[in-house]
């Protein structure tokens, strides 16, 4: 039961096949047998999952459940759960329960999904490999020795391993596409705005986005539809629609225009990954792809920019962790000593790092050099991809420059993490949307292939990465797990 | 001692009258139990977000066009980052920058004793939230109010170089921008509060010499008075400072109220960097033409321009029409009264004295008492045609207080119509020189002061009711005749 898509439950739910209880029963079990190797969840909400389970059978059998009634679904644990332990992977959250839900999560509960947990994430989702949480490591289901991806390590790592068939995460510089890229899985970054980050702990504000993970489109679309529309609570939120999924199914790829930037495709990208993407512009080429070879200079700046704009935004939006309204508290004498304990002890190495780099960009006399500078160069890079999207719909690229790496492999090398988000910031820094699907294989490991299209496109983008996986229908496969 | 010429910038924060804070819908009532007024917004819980106050940027750009201000037409929100345990974001958002500011570059008149207006320069007026309150309990410990937290509040701040001069300026700048706000409704004005806060900034120089001294700011300041004292003793304190060959430190200094000196509250020793930068959270206020010209319109009469018209128009002198100005409720009422049909010296007179001093006894604001404009003018009229005496207007006043009958209605059911028939008064005058035959003696012998006596009894004899300036008349005549 733990093989169906959401799609596949919902079909078996309303038809009275299983229950949600069965359901959500099954998905504890593949859980308990697995996820002591795995790692992927910092806290699992059996009892709450249960109970809600129990009230979605109700709206079933009332005829009046959604999509999601009764499918499971695990969320990155930066997302504010009422009455359920919200750590953002921190020491500094430790014990901290928020007395009040997120949009997303209270959208997924009006549409009746049970929630199995919160899933494992890097510090405030700062990182790219699931490493620097403060708690565990989530290992790929893969290949045990090695990283899911991050910073939404632990959602892409159970819906891979079939813990549960959707899941949430937020993607900042590609903290989606990007463990779902090395979980062989589905990873959506809708357009900026779409989706309410109305209790999403903030990492960097100006490009934080939630997005679904699923083992298809189909399953992504449908999540992405209940969880995005307008948002009183967030004043950055667009005044737009939840993402349709009517037309999802009734595009075609005949003489679709698909730019591909040589910058995405440089000596940056690993050869193996770049093989897997090409075998894939070939097959999708046969079917009426038109392709076209693009330049856009700005994406080699974009890892930079963001590394600047990033953790400034951050450095004040994570000022709020002072230990005095919530939260653990070192205590000292007087109110800098107690901040500075807490911050100091509460914070591990790479959040302490984003802060002092963010903290130095924005101080007098730097301002210039670094923060208006940063968005200037995002300004541009908004520029080049506009123009790019006059005459191609959707830009295709390899999701991560490489297959999943070994835990451990990439910890003293700060530099080679942070490139791993190479290919995905761009979509950040424009606000676009962006999807990740697995597209092959390489050392047996999945090799992610990333769509994007320009801001507010997100059907249309859906609905080419559902025909594209129609397209490619050999290039996922399930982890080696019993 | 040398003559030193001070120079006085001000800092107002004004905390607008809307019914809910800045950037959630928290009341913004004053006092409440300590943190009752919140919510996960303003106390800032992780993955909060601020959705701003419509009402509270039309108040501040409401404010700005009253203060003949330039309006940004795209202004956006900073965060002021700082620690503090009474800010619960670790940031402030306010605005930073020359012309971002709602409003910029404008002034204020504030009237001269010689009759004309002093223009004094406001550099900017821009919108920001307040911060908690830290209180000192009696354990020993300290607590935090977050009930202010988040309440809009205005900050006007005065042209630099200053235009203010002297202590007496400051007080007068701070009384006509007080009711300024209170004409616009943006403010309850309320210093002891904390509603309206003023903090000065004072320096001194050497007459002639042109560089500003090293100035001090003022805190601590609840009433026109401490503004006028401290600045006032603040100039002073400098100007010995530098008789005795001293420095002025930069320095904050406290109001003593008691003591009626300041005294040090902490030396700057270095400019705090706030780094300020673009709240992500808040996108752009865009204003277009038509929306500021609605606004600019719409702005009622101002204090100083109504001063002008009541001493034209209505004959006041500047002290009685200011009187009416400190209230705009009074000034409505007159206005009103005025508009009746009234005679404005009459109804002035009316309602400074018995109105005025029964309001102040029961502490009843105009607008709920049972008197209403037509009640004063009625009054006037009454008394003007001679139909009551002022004495009975007193009683006519006490029965329009206690059940709001109109004035000559009341006249009416008590019977107490003034007498002013000529046959009538004669015999009452007669009856009483007959009864006081000693009395006329005495005014035939040349003592004329007795005549006061008989005017006395003739108004015992008619219950108060005889038309005094009558009473005069014949009574000369009676007595002439006698």
């Amino acid at each position: 039961m733990t093989q169906l898509s959401a799609a596949e439950l919902n079909r078996k739910l309303a038809s009275k096949e299983v229950s949600a209880l069965e359901v959500a029963q099954a998905h504890f079990e593949r859980i308990e047998a697995h996820d002591a190797k795995l790692g992927c969840f910092l806290h699992l909400d059996k009892e709450g999952a249960l109970a809600s389970a129990n009230e979605a059978q109700k709206r079933l059998d009332a005829g009046e459940a959604t999509a999601l009634t009764g499918v499971p679904i695990v969320l990155k644990d930066n997302m504010s759960t009422i009455g359920v332990p919200t750590t953002c992977a921190s020491k500094i959250l430790e014990g901290y329960i928020p007395p009040f839900d997120a949009t997303v999560v209270a959208k997924l509960k009006s549409a009746g999904a049970t929630i199995l947990g919160k899933t494992n994430l890097d510090e405030f989702a700062m990182g790219t490999s699931t490493e620097n949480s403060a708690y565990q490591l989530t290992r790929n289901p893969w290949d045990t020795d090695r990283s899911p991806g991050g910073s939404s390590g632990g959602s892409a790592a159970a819906v891979s391993a079939e813990f549960a068939p959707l899941g949430l995460g937020s993607d900042t510089g590609g903290s989606i596409r990007q463990p779902a890229s090395l979980c062989g899985i589905v990873g959506f970054k809708p357009t900026y705005g779409r989706c309410s980050r109305y209790g999403l702990i903030a990492f960097g504000s100006s490009l934080d986005q939630i997005g679904p993970f699923a083992r298809n489109i189909e399953d992504a679309a449908l999540l992405a539809e209940a969880i995005t529309g307008h948002d009183p609570l967030d004043g950055t939120s667009m005044k737009t629609e939840p993402i349709s999924t009517r037309d999802l199914k009734n595009g075609s790829l005949k003489g679709l225009k698909i730019g591909l930037a040589e910058e995405m495709f440089s000596e940056a990208i690993n050869p193996g990954v770049r093989e897997v993407v090409e075998r894939a512009i070939e097959a999708l080429a046969k079917e009426g792809v038109e392709f076209k070879k693009i330049t856009l200079p700005s994406i080699e700046l974009g890892v930079t920019t963001y590394y600047i704009i990033a953790p400034a935004e951050a450095s004040s939006n994570l000022a709020r962790f002072d230990g005095i309204r919530y939260g653990p508290r070192w205590e000292g004498s007087g109110h800098i000593d107690v901040v500075s304990k807490t911050r100091g002890q509460g914070f591990g190495h790479e959040v302490k790092g984003r802060i002092m780099i963010g903290t130095y960009a924005l101080s007098a006399g730097y301002y210039d050099a670094y923060y208006t500078k940063a968005q200037q160069v995002r300004a541009l890079m908004i520029r080049e991809f506009n123009e790019a999207f006059q005459d191609t719909e959707i830009l295709l690229a390899p999701t991560s420059p490489t297959v999943a790496f070994k835990l451990g492999e990439l910890s003293n090398d700060p530099m080679a993490l942070k490139l791993l988000d190479y290919c995905t910031i761009p979509a950040n820094l424009g606000g676009m949307p962006s999807v990740s699907l697995n597209c092959g294989f390489s050392e047996g490991l999945p090799v992610g292939l990333q769509l994007t299209a320009a801001p507010l496109r997100d059907e249309r983008l859906l609905q080419i990465a559902y025909s594209v996986e129609r397209a490619l229908p050999n290039a996922t496969g399930r982890p080696p797990l019993p | 001692m040398q003559s030193y010429i001070p120079s006085i910038g001000m800092e107002v924060h004004a905390e607008l009258a809307t019914r809910s804070k800045m950037f959630c819908r928290c009341s913004v009532a004053f006092g409440g139990q300590p943190n009752t007024r919140t919510c996960p917004i303003c106390l800032g819980l992780p993955g909060t977000l601020p959705v701003p106050n419509r009402a509270a940027v039309e108040m501040v750009v409401r404010t700005a066009l009253a203060l003949n201000c330039t309006i940004a037409m795209r202004s956006i929100f900073h965060r002021k980052n700082y620690f503090y345990p009474d800010l619960p974001k670790g940031y402030q958002v306010s605005q930073y920058g020359d012309t971002n500011p709602l409003g910029y570059g404008g002034y204020i008149e504030i009237p001269t004793s010689d009759g004309g207006v002093k223009r004094v320069g406001i550099r900017r007026v821009h919108l920001e939230e307040d911060t908690g309150k830290l209180m000192h309990l009696p354990t020993g410990e300290s607590g935090i109010d977050y009930n202010r937290a988040g309440v809009p509040l205005m900050e006007i701040v005065s042209e630099f170089p200053p235009d203010i001069q002297n202590a007496e300026e400051a007080k007068d700048y701070l009384v006509q921008l007080r009711q300024i706000l209170l004409y616009l409704g943006v403010c309850d004005g309320k210093m002891e509060e904390g509603s309206l806060r003023c903090e000065p900034n004072i320096s001194v120089r050497l007459k002639g010499a042109e560089k500003l001294g090293t100035k001090t700011e003022l805190k601590n300041l609840n009433s026109f008075k401490s503004v006028q004292l401290g600045v006032g003793y603040e100039t002073s304190r400098q100007a010995a400072v530098l008789e005795k060959g001293e420095k002025v430190l930069q320095e904050t200094r406290g109001w003593n109220e008691q003591k009626e000196e300041s005294y040090l509250m902490r030396i700057k020793e270095t400019e705090n960097d706030y780094r300020y930068f673009p709240d992500p959270d808040l996108i752009p206020m865009v204003f277009d033409d038509a929306y500021i010209e609605g606004l600019r319109k719409s702005l009622p009469e101002l204090p100083l321009s109504k001063s002008q018209r009541y001493e034209k128009d209505y004959g006041l002198d500047r002290k009685e029409s200011w009187e009416f100005l400190v209230d705009p409720e009074w000034s409505r009422f007159y206005e009103e009264a005025v508009k009746l049909g009234g005679d404005p010296r009459l109804i002035r007179n009316e309602m400074v004295s018995e109105f005025a001093k029964h309001l102040n006894e029961t502490g009843i604001p105009a607008r709920e008492s049972r008197v209403t404009p037509a009640h004063i003018v009625e009054l006037t009229k009454l008394k003007k045609e001679g139909q009551i005496t002022s004495k009975m207007g007193k009683d006519v006043f006490v029965a329009m207080v206690k059940d709001g009958r109109m004035p000559a209605q009341i006249v009416k059911e008590s019977g107490a119509v003034q007498i002013s028939d000529e046959s009538q008064l004669t015999s009452i005058i007669e009856e009483v020189l007959k009864t006081h035959p000693d009395a006329v003696a005495k005014y035939k012998g040349g003592q004329v002061n007795v005549k006061g006596f008989l005017v006395g009894q003739i108004m015992r004899q008619s219950k108060g009711q005889a038309n005094p300036e009558m009473v005069q008349d014949l009574l000369q005549k009676a007595l002439e005749q006698a």
